[in-house]
């Protein structure tokens, strides 16, 4: 038995497969034309369904040989994917009909796609891309299968759409809607959220300069500071939309109270990041406050700056669309929500939040990377 | 008497300035709508009598100090508790669903982070999608989240208390990996050479190491909690809590309501912070640490 190498998920996907076949008929039409031969109706899963069980039984025995791990791992994937999509398009025309083989075998499926993720992640390669490339698909995998069991779940089970509308449907939503999310995303992102950014981030960048400068104030502001940036600042949109009223500068104002704070805190504990040694080197340099603070102090503080930036990109974006609750012109990404969860067009509300989740991750993958390009001497960019 | 000096000096000074700050912008910034109802009224007021006027309006742009500690204290102790006006009962509606999405968030947070630390394939493939997961706003799917359950017959606490639980988690989780992660790797070589099991490592090393992380991050989370089960609080029709209470103040422009309404949202984010801060000190201090 040297050849045979068993684990745990791909033995009990083998288990879910038999027991799916023991049980019968994937869908409810197929039992009513099992039992009543002479029906016209053609029942899904009439070809594919051999195939299913044939490619995540071969997959799974696959798996369990003494191979190379990298190419367990391509059977595991093509196997596990391919049974999933044929799962899926095989549901379409007869959603909410699946029975119980139709579940153990998607469970069969995820477990395969799981040991696929268990085999990539043991792999330790040497060269540089290789290692970025597994980086970046072993959770693109997870998240894929996250959408694959949303969408086999809400079509097999027939959740209705108000309910959860899966995620083909929000993708044709967002498809078909592309000015109106654009006309959103421009008020919204563009206008209330990237200058309220840069403006509450730079104001508490000043403020913290000042309070470096002047040791009262630093004395004074910061246990405020510290206090306040754990208070629900949010509470102020109300009292921002009745100053500025209901355009795009509310919501900026929002925006900077809630941005100032993190920025204040974090840049002062950055200003005294630096050591007495590095001071004293400067001292002798004979450099006054302003050279010290460019060439030494600031460059110090960046990684402790470039953290209160990546708080701040998701507090700015929570920060306008929930201050567009309070009141807005009819554009907006809150507006929208709030409405069109009135409206019950849940797809449109999903195909918004998928445009706000895209918005922020690259929000902050932009932070992320002027983190690594002016901060690329820190160990934690350099890498242990 | 040294951090009398240094501390009490310095934070009373700036308190102070920015109550000036406050009346000098209060009277600014009701300016406007006070001399337009004087004129109205063909009244002429002297400049001190003008200024007394913008103080004490009944729905000011920005009401002034006084106003909100007055409303504050006549809806904190001169009205029964069980009075929906009260904001101590407002209060005791949110912080209830804070606590219970706070307790929902720091379990699930350290389950991830159990999984995380003892599962390879979590580790590589969870961490990037639970960053990921903070880009969503979570606030903005608030009411849908709200709809969707109330559709399916969950309605009252749970719901906001979900929201809080998805905000609290993720510090919770990070926080959680790090202090799981932080023995080095000497103590985790002495437990080898004690023959220790994996779960002997986990309880007898790892967990107490945790400790001090767990508390720090959870000083975060019980801050995002309050927030979630404020905005929670916006589009469930605004019956009680402190979100519903700004929600009505920003509907009727009862200024004053709003203000107050923040100052007890404040008050009961201050307490929190400092009981988790306290539990914190107090677990430290069980476990045997010294103060330094």
């Amino acid at each position: 038995m040297n050849w045979l190498r068993p684990s745990w998920q791909p033995v009990l996907a083998v288990m879910l497969c038999l027991a799916a076949l023991a049980l019968g008929p994937m869908s409810s039409p197929e039992a009513a034309a099992l039992a009543q031969p002479s029906a016209t109706v053609a029942p899904p899963y009439l070809e594919t369904k051999g195939l299913i069980l044939g490619l995540l039984l071969i997959a799974a025995a696959v798996s369990m040989t003494r191979l190379p791990p990298i190419f367990e791992a391509v059977v595991l994937f093509v196997g596990a994917h391919l049974a999933a999509w044929l799962l899926i398009a095989g549901i379409g025309g007869f959603e909410g009909t699946a029975l119980a083989p139709y579940f153990l075998l998607l469970a069969a499926a995820w477990l395969l796609g799981w040991r696929c993720v268990a085999v990539l992640s043991s792999l330790r390669p040497v060269a540089n891309w290789a290692r970025t490339a597994l980086r970046l698909i072993i959770p693109a995998i997870f998240g894929a299968w996250i959408l694959i069991i949303w969408e086999a779940v809400t079509r097999g089970a027939g959740i209705p759409f108000i309910l959860l509308p899966p995620p083909s449907a929000i993708g044709a939503r967002i498809a078909n809607s592309l000015p109106v999310l654009a006309a959103d995303v421009q008020q919204t992102i563009f206008k209330a959220v990237i200058f309220g950014y840069i403006a509450g981030s730079g104001a508490g960048f000043l403020a913290a300069i000042a309070a470096d400068r002047v040791p009262f104030l630093r004395r004074g502001l910061l246990p405020i500071g510290n206090m306040v940036s754990a208070l629900p600042i949010i509470g102020v949109a109300p009292i921002m939309v009745m100053w500025f009223g209901f355009g795009w500068e509310s919501k900026a104002a929002v925006v900077i109270i809630m941005t100032f704070f993190p920025m204040l805190v974090n840049t002062v504990a950055g200003l005294a990041a630096s050591s007495h040694m590095e001071r004293d080197l400067m001292r002798t340099y004979a450099s006054g406050y302003w050279p010290t603070l460019i060439k030494l102090r600031l460059p110090a503080a960046a990684p402790f700056i470039f953290n209160a930036l990546k708080i701040n990109s998701t507090l700015a974006l929570i920060g306008a669309i929930v201050a567009e609750f309070f009141g807005t012109p009819v554009v907006g990404m809150g507006f929208r929500i709030s409405t069109e969860v009135g409206r019950m067009n849940i797809d449109m509300v999903w195909a918004e939040i998928a445009v706000a989740a895209l918005a922020g991750s690259v929000f902050y993958g932009v932070v992320a990377l002027a983190e690594r390009a002016v901060t690329f001497w820190h160990p934690s960019v350099r890498g242990g | 008497m040294d951090s009398f000096r240094s501390k009490i000096v310095p934070v009373t000074t700036i308190l102070a300035g920015l109550v000036v700050v406050w009346y000098v912008f209060a009277v600014i910034l009701n300016t406007p709508f006070q001399r337009d109802l004087d004129q109205r009224a063909n009244q002429n007021p002297g400049t001190i009598e003008f200024i007394g006027k913008t103080l004490s309006q009944p729905k000011p742009t920005l009401p002034a100090p006084h106003q909100v500690a007055v409303n504050f204290f006549e809806n904190t102790f001169l009205r029964s508790v069980t009075s929906n006006r009260s904001l101590v009962y407002n209060a005791w509606v949110t912080l209830s669903s804070t606590l219970l999405g706070f307790a929902f968030g720091t379990a699930l947070g350290i389950i991830i982070a159990v999984g995380i630390v003892h599962v390879a394939s979590l580790d590589r493939s969870l961490m990037p999608w639970i960053i990921a997961s903070q880009t969503i706003p979570i606030l903005a799917v608030a009411p849908m989240i709200i709809v969707v359950l109330a559709a399916i017959g969950i309605t009252g606490l749970i719901p906001k208390a979900l929201i809080s639980t998805y905000l609290s988690f993720f510090p919770v989780a990070v926080g959680m990996v790090k202090g799981l992660r932080s023995p080095e790797l000497m103590h985790l070589d002495l437990m080898h050479t004690y023959n220790a099991s994996r779960s002997q490592i986990f309880w007898k090393l790892r967990v107490p190491a945790s400790v001090p992380f767990l508390f720090t991050s959870m000083k975060v989370a019980v801050a995002a909690s309050l927030v979630g089960a404020i905005v929670g609080e916006l589009p469930t029709g605004a019956v009680a809590g402190i979100g519903a209470k700004l929600l009505s103040g920003a509907y009727y422009s009862q200024s004053i309501d709003i203000w107050s309404a923040l100052v007890a949202g404040s008050i009961v984010a201050a307490l929190l912070v400092t009981v988790v801060g306290i539990a914190g000190r107090l677990v430290d201090r069980a476990m045997g640490g010294r103060p330094a």
